[in-house]
């Protein structure tokens, strides 16, 4: 046990490298490069003064390292300023944002999952039989569709064509998120008031952007779950349980996918920036209230302190996301250790 | 013996029997990823030819027509030809994706080869540097490189080789390392080689096989991030002919049922993605078929 905590905190610091260099990138990105924040958001016809007077309010008169420092002192703190647009702390309006997000990416996740592990498994135990490469094309093939379209081809049929799915927002219009809203995560909040027809109604409204999201992914899942199942099926002990006399089943489906699902949840860690790229465009196409959606938003207003913060946000969830990862390995493969 | 096509044609075909008997699924899915990228290559090199009205022909037609014999793919809101954007399209996206590919795999292969060979204390603040990069979202990365530049082919092709150089050199500097060990280096680090020329001529001509399967995999990601950046109204200017762009003004038109105008662009960026997805997963079995395994 000792051994395991002296490896989680070493684990822990280096994530702090990992992240000073990923703040580094995104100052790096929204501050040093070419285009002046100030004058693009005051607009072309803004006198000098103006424009000197708002740059020394966000102390972009200041030199290059003095505002990279204080941007790393900011964020230590976990203060992303105000937005330049809208009277509102840049952590008010993510804050407001990101349930809306993990609800999107919980959801398509166990779809992904739900579709890809017994996929993959099926398709491992069956190598090299037609079943096997129909699973693969489909993987292959659902990996090439932009999410974007699928979710515009998805839109199409099921919301216009045979209308029985609604196509954009968390809710409808008749459901009045005020009178439940708490944690911003509407799947729980409507339990916890105990409004079972808004419950339907946010459920109702995440179908098609998790489907969306879980069956672009699943592609990527099916193959990782195969690959690492034929590399179980090979191992001794499989032999042995099959020598033993247990059905071939019961060996593919309960022994062996046991063992082959730790190697798939340290590549689900890795996939984390995949399902966020995803959630993004998800986001866009299923005008769903997310953190994409909101860096989209203020990317077209020019807002920089706001894209820095959403970017830094991203930045942090994917180092404690890895973190999290290798922590649960350690935890569940006693071999794994420093 | 006189040269006769339907003979070498019959010979190739031949051939391509032997090769599918000799790899199996793999070859076949190599030969139709291979002529995917064909077909759309022709599209774009002879759009002039091919292409019934201009790509900017605001009389080709009615206003928002569905597929019809004058127009096969239908016309848009500005009474445009949606099959002679496409076909014009085509050599947007090819260029960007191709040319992003070229310039990250020449700067990560040059950075890893040099990186994996020094060692020391550049090579690992570059392998971290490089690891944070490529842990990070990559079409986060590009959007925000898309929107700090001003649009044009150049901004769009650089945010997307951006996200590609830590793939590149991650690969480029393991592969290095281990070769580095190998006797031949060691035998011309012996008759006083310079460090120049064993990176040159002993390592890099081992190193570059893998990295071909890596690049058409490459192409295909680098299609997809073009496409979505452009779906999202970043990275080019409106006079550009592209499909991500063509796509996000034919979502306007999805719910008055519209369905030509986003299942023609999409499906298209799908099927050349899918061209060099093919095209690599088949190269990558038949070189080396552990490597999808892994």
């Amino acid at each position: 046990m000792k051994n395991l905590l002296r490896y989680v905190i070493t684990r822990a610091l280096l994530t702090i490298p990992m992240l000073l260099i990923l703040l580094t990138i995104v100052f790096v990105v929204v501050r040093v490069m070419p285009g002046d924040p100030v004058a693009s958001m005051l607009g072309g016809h803004a006198p000098q003064s103006v424009i000197d007077q708002k740059r020394e309010e966000l102390g972009l008169n200041k030199p290059l390292i003095v505002q990279y420092g204080n941007y790393l002192l900011q964020i230590s703190r976990l203060d992303f300023g105000q937005s330049m647009i809208l009277h509102q702390s840049v952590l008010d309006a993510i804050g407001d944002k990101i349930p809306a997000t993990i609800e999107l990416t919980f959801f398509g996740m166990i779809i992904t999952l739900l579709l890809g592990i017994p996929l993959g498994a099926y398709a491992a135990d069956k190598r090299r039989s037609p079943q096997d490469y129909a699973i693969r094309l489909y993987g292959i093939v659902i990996y090439c569709i932009p999410v974007y379209w699928l979710g515009l081809i998805l839109q199409m049929i099921f919301g216009v064509w045979m209308d029985v799915l609604p196509v954009a927002g968390r809710t409808g219009a008749r459901v009045f998120v005020s009178t439940f809203e708490k944690t911003g995560f509407y799947t729980i909040d409507t339990l916890l008031v105990g409004d079972f027809e808004a419950f339907g109604d946010v459920m109702l409204h995440l179908v098609l952007p998790s489907v969306t999201l879980g069956l672009v992914l699943s592609g990527i899942f099916i193959r990782l779950t195969r690959a690492n199942m034929l590399d179980v099926l090979q191992s001794d002990y499989i032999l042995a349980a099959e020598a033993r006399g247990i059905r071939h089943r019961r060996v593919v489906y309960k022994h062996a996918i046991l063992n082959a699902f730790v190697p798939i949840l340290t590549m689900m860690g890795l996939q984390v920036a995949l399902l966020m790229a995803g959630a993004v465009l998800t986001e866009t196409t299923f005008s769903w209230p997310g953190m994409g959606r909101l860096l989209l938003e203020r990317i077209y207003l020019r807002d920089y302190p706001t894209i820095q913060g959403i970017i830094v946000i991203f930045a942090l969830i994917v180092a404690f996301v890895s973190l999290i990862v290798d922590i649960i390995y350690a935890l569940v493969d006693p071999r794994v250790r420093y | 013996m006189k040269y006769s096509p339907t003979a070498a044609l019959g010979q190739l075909i031949g051939r391509m029997g032997r090769m599918g008997r000799k790899y199996g699924v793999e070859w076949w899915i190599l030969v139709v990823g291979a002529l995917i990228i064909a077909g759309i290559i022709f599209m774009a090199v002879f759009a002039h030819y091919l292409a019934p009205y201009g790509p900017h022909d605001q009389s080709a037609g009615p206003q928002l027509a569905p597929p019809s014999a004058q127009h096969w793919l239908g016309t848009d809101n500005l009474q445009r030809d949606v099959l002679s954007r496409i076909i014009f399209g085509a050599r947007t996206i090819l260029g960007v994706a191709i040319l992003a590919a070229l310039l990250s795999s020449t700067i990560g292969i040059t950075m890893g080869l040099i990186s994996g060979y020094s060692g020391g204390f550049m090579d690992k603040t570059l392998s971290l540097v490089m690891d944070s990069l490529y842990s990070f979202p990559g079409l986060i990365l590009a959007i925000a490189f898309a929107a700090m530049l001003e649009p044009g082919i150049l901004s769009i092709t650089i945010a997307v080789a951006v996200i590609y150089i830590p793939t590149y050199f991650r690969l480029v500097r393991g592969q290095t390392l281990s070769i580095k060990e190998e006797l031949y280096v060691e035998a011309a680090q012996a008759i006083g080689a310079p460090g120049k020329v064993i990176l040159w001529k002993y390592i890099f001509p081992n190193v570059i096989a893998t990295t071909v399967v890596v690049f058409t995999m490459n192409v295909g990601d680098a299609i997809m991030i073009e496409a979505a950046l452009t779906y999202l109204g970043l990275g080019l200017p409106p006079s550009v002919v592209d499909w991500g762009m063509d796509l996000a003004m034919g979502k306007k038109f999805l719910p008055s049922g519209q369905w030509w105008l986003i299942t023609f662009p999409g499906g298209m960026i799908s099927l050349l993605a899918l061209g060099f997805t093919m095209l690599g997963e088949g190269l990558a079995e038949i070189l080396n078929p552990r490597l999808l395994e892994r």
